[in-house]
């Protein structure tokens, strides 16, 4: 129980101290200090409760992503139907209940729409997507599948999470922390953002640009009344243009997105010195746009953003360049934003703010110096109370308390882990706590002596019955520590991950650091007696 | 050097003798937590309760003009705003619910918010904004879910490993003891109307583990007896388990008290409340696992046996075919 062999001993020590090491860079960091450059610098991270920042959670309507590919597979069908040799005559069109119906003119077609459709029920992983029945024998009802939704999800959230990522990166804000969470939820953190208007309204905008053409042969009064003629929807004008309030009817299919950009900048018209956004098509989205204007020369276009009409402009000439400049009562602020949305794509599905915390600078400052000034003051009455209650013992432990904070911070900066407003508080506990592995000991050590065991003895049995209570005490903790960190969010996880590596050092500091302390000692000086 | 020894040697406190009187207190105390949240209910913020919450600090005055904030933010017309002390006289938090239907409109929430803190930096401009906090009411619902799961999953998960490492008499007695010190402190805050709010969540997992840790500490040494001392009448037993460790007790919990005091005292405000729930409840802790994981013992019957191997029917049979019983 006593022995230390020196190899021992070296790898204690060796542990202690390079974990302990492991805290100066972020203490230098808190004492304002230059870290060397030419060192090693892991420092812990400061939680957006002490540095000062926003936490933006974002979340994706599910609702949106199936409505949008109920729509895709709409128009994938209708252009496998129309190209088909010969042509199969489709009608009654329905996308109600999530799930695309129709009805083929003639039921002889069955067969071959079946043969059309089928290949397209397949994801690109051999996953069934789609459900193909029949019905009546001449109506097909095509259902997304699970498997297919989840997939379809995931490949929105994923591309999702990679447009905030470019939009955050525009706005050149240090350091963001974006994470996808859950099944349709985005985490933003910015350190350092106070104002995270901006920051909301260009995550705000979808950015889903659409060229669409003009229902010309919709009733006026039937479209501000916002009746869509079939085969046709109906969108407002975005408030601030011109024509805000009215409405605009547009051919639901045929259209064009913005998807396929290579460039978006904010400029202004010469001609009226308003602000405009330029944008630039890549290859494929530049000869769809040069097709869509050929082929409707002279008719008008709408310009759809985030389904509401920018501007319905007629097509003068066919725009073969790839480039479209749009203008929509912009302010250069609002042109910038939109040019900085189309740069880094649209989204693929609109996200909302579900949860939004900032916190001011001064406050985390404030935190972390009457958070430490509580720490030193805690550990000094902490420390007075071990050395006059165990004397030399009280020594050890609070030797071994010092090394319990250096570890417990050296740790969480070589994990790079967070530290927290709360996580603070579980620095202080873990202070006070730690001792208990000291008291149980000494205390048993003190029985020991006083039912008249030798010293050498009662030290021995102090620290093997004590450590089965330790050991079972600090059980109970870690399960309360992990049931602590899987609820939390980001403080509460801080809290639970300094009090769950605290358990740790706590035990290795206060019963085998000071078991080597003591047996040095008692090998060195033989006592007869100790106080205790 | 004359050492510190704050319970003196050979101390023998009859703790067991008014084992009836204060578990009959512990009864109490907990149906009374129960009728507290029920009657007062308690005081959600934001993470709970959803809406948006702005948290002010008025660095040059005594105490923050707390019946004025809520005249000045009641006038803004989005109801009732609650204005309180946020964890120290200076720091009011103060917090409105969100309109019906915002949960589609994005920014009409948080806007709500600006205008709040731009309604009172007007009012005063010395006023430090400390922070701003918007929560949906689904988020908010979730987070409720997500407490009363991790606390009953912390709560079952260590009475089953006092159970497995005991025995299942223990397990009840530990967990009986947590639903105490969990009820209590839910209560108090019930009672105080003091904001409730994930801290405070996780104030309560931390006083489970710690409370925890003196329920073990007793349970070890009531084992350890139970083994050394096979004929002792259990309450005495249990007696001696309790003063044994009870020097033990008050060091430890007189360390944890005086990390967490200056905390209390000199600590962020935005922890006071995270703070004061652990002080509160690392008392009840020590007091439930004497007075209510110690006499449950009693009355679940627990003997040596408990421990000990006992002689099995087929020993026994073994013993009389020999002729030695």
């Amino acid at each position: 129980m006593l022995e230390f062999p020196l190899w021992k001993k070296l790898w204690l020590w060796g542990l202690t101290l390079a974990a302990s090491l492991l805290a100066l860079p972020s203490l230098a960091n808190v004492a304002g200090l230059d870290w060397p450059k030419s060192l090693p610098n892991p420092q812990v991270n400061l939680g957006l409760d002490l540095a000062g920042g926003s936490h933006l959670l974002l979340e994706a309507k599910a609702s949106d992503i199936r409505a949008q590919r109920l729509e895709n597979m709409e128009e994938t069908v209708r252009q496998l139907m129309r190209n088909a040799k010969p042509r199969i005559r489709i009608g009654d069109v329905s996308t109600g209940e999530g799930r695309l119906s129709f009805m083929l003119d003639s039921a002889a077609d069955i067969d071959r729409a079946r043969g059309l459709a089928e290949p397209v029920m397949q994801g690109v992983n051999l996953t069934r997507e789609w459900d193909l029945t029949v019905v009546d024998s001449q109506r097909m009802v095509l259902t997304p599948t699970t498997a297919g939704i989840d997939a379809a999800l995931d490949d929105a959230m994923e591309s999702a999470t990679e447009v905030v990522r470019r939009r955050i990166d525009e706005l050149g804000t240090r350091e963001p922390t974006i994470i996808r969470q859950g099944a349709t939820r985005i985490v933003v953190q910015v350190p350092g953002l106070e104002d995270p208007e901006a920051l909301k309204s260009l995550l705000g905008q979808t950015a889903q640009l659409e060229f669409k053409l003009v229902d010309l042969n919709a009733l006026p009064e039937n479209v501000q009344a916002g009746i869509a003629p079939p085969g046709s929807e109906v969108f407002p004008y975005a408030p601030g243009t011109p024509m805000e309030g009215r409405y605009e009817a547009v051919r639901r299919l045929g259209g064009i997105r913005g998807d396929n950009l290579t460039g978006a900048q904010a400029g202004v018209d010469p001609t009226d010195n308003q602000s405009v956004v330029n944008i630039t098509f890549d290859a494929q989205g530049g000869a769809k746009f040069a097709k869509l204007t050929r082929e409707n020369t002279g008719k008008p276009f709408a310009i759809i953003l985030d389904g509401q009409v920018l501007s319905a402009p007629n097509i003068n000439e066919p725009i073969l360049g790839g480039s479209a400049q749009i203008s929509g009562s912009f302010t250069p602020e609002s042109a910038n934003s939109l040019a900085i949305a189309l740069r880094s794509g649209a989204l693929p599905v609109p996200l909302t703010v579900v949860e939004e915390r900032t916190v001011g600078p001064d406050l985390g400052a404030d935190s972390i110096r009457k958070g430490l000034l509580a720490m030193a003051i805690g550990s000094i009455a902490v420390i007075a109370l071990m050395l006059a209650t165990y004397g030399r013992f009280g020594v050890y432990a609070t030797i071994a308390l010092v090394f319990n904070v250096l570890m417990l911070l050296g740790l969480m900066a070589l994990g790079n882990f967070t530290l927290t407003l709360p996580g603070i508080a579980g620095f202080v506990i873990t202070i006070g706590a730690a001792v208990d592995a000291n008291v149980l000991i000494n205390e048993r050590i003190r029985e020991e002596r006083k039912r008249g065991r030798k010293v050498i003895a009662a030290v021995e049995t102090g620290y093997k019955e004590a450590g089965r209570a330790i050991y079972d005490a600090n059980a109970t903790n870690f399960i309360s520590g992990v049931a602590l960190f899987a609820f939390g969010s980001g403080p509460v996880k801080g809290f639970a991950v300094v009090l769950v590596i605290g358990l740790f050092t706590s035990v290795f500091t206060g019963v085998t650091l000071t078991r080597m302390f003591v047996a040095g000692w008692l090998r060195k000086t033989r006592p007869n007696d100790i106080s205790i | 050097m004359k050492l510190l020894k704050l319970v003196p040697d050979d101390t023998n406190i009859k703790f067991l003798n008014l084992r009836i009187p204060f578990f009959v207190l512990s009864l109490v105390l907990i149906l009374g937590s129960w009728t507290a949240v029920a009657v007062n209910g308690l005081n959600f913020g934001v993470d709970f309760a959803g809406g948006q919450e702005v948290r002010m600090t008025f660095e040059k005055r005594e105490t923050a003009p707390i019946a004025s904030l809520r005249e000045l933010v009641g006038g803004l017309g989005y109801g009732e705003p609650v204005v309180q002390e946020f964890g120290g006289p200076k720091t009011v938090s103060i917090r409105v619910a969100l309109p019906e239907g915002t949960e589609d409109t994005p920014g009409a929430a948080t806007a709500i918010g600006e205008k709040v803190i731009a309604a009172i930096t007007k009012e005063y401009p010395d006023a430090r904004k400390d922070g701003n906090d918007t929560v949906s009411g689904k988020v908010a619902g979730e987070f409720r879910d997500q407490a009363i799961l991790a606390l009953l999953a912390a709560m079952a998960a260590v009475s089953i490993y006092i159970w497995v490492r005991f025995e299942w008499q223990f397990g009840v007695g530990a967990m009986f003891a947590l639903v105490h010190d969990v009820s209590v402190t839910v209560g108090l805050f019930a009672l105080t109307q003091m904001e409730f709010s994930l801290q405070i969540v996780a104030a309560i997992l931390a006083i489970i583990g710690y409370s925890l840790n003196d329920t073990v500490v007793v349970y070890d040494r009531i084992r350890e007896n139970l083994k050394k001392f096979r004929k002792m009448p259990l309450p005495e037993l249990l007696d001696l388990s309790v003063n044994e460790t009870l020097s033990r007790t008050v060091m430890t919990s007189l360390a944890l008290f005086l990390a967490l005091i200056p905390l209390l005292i000199f600590g962020p405000p935005s922890l006071f409340g995270m703070v004061a729930a652990i002080t509160v409840g690392l008392f009840i802790g020590i007091y439930s696992s004497v007075y209510l994981a110690g006499p449950l013992l009693i009355w679940m019957g627990v003997t040596s046996d408990s421990f000990v191997p006992t002689e099995s029917p087929a020993d026994r049979q073994e013993k009389v075919a020999r002729g030695e019983a």
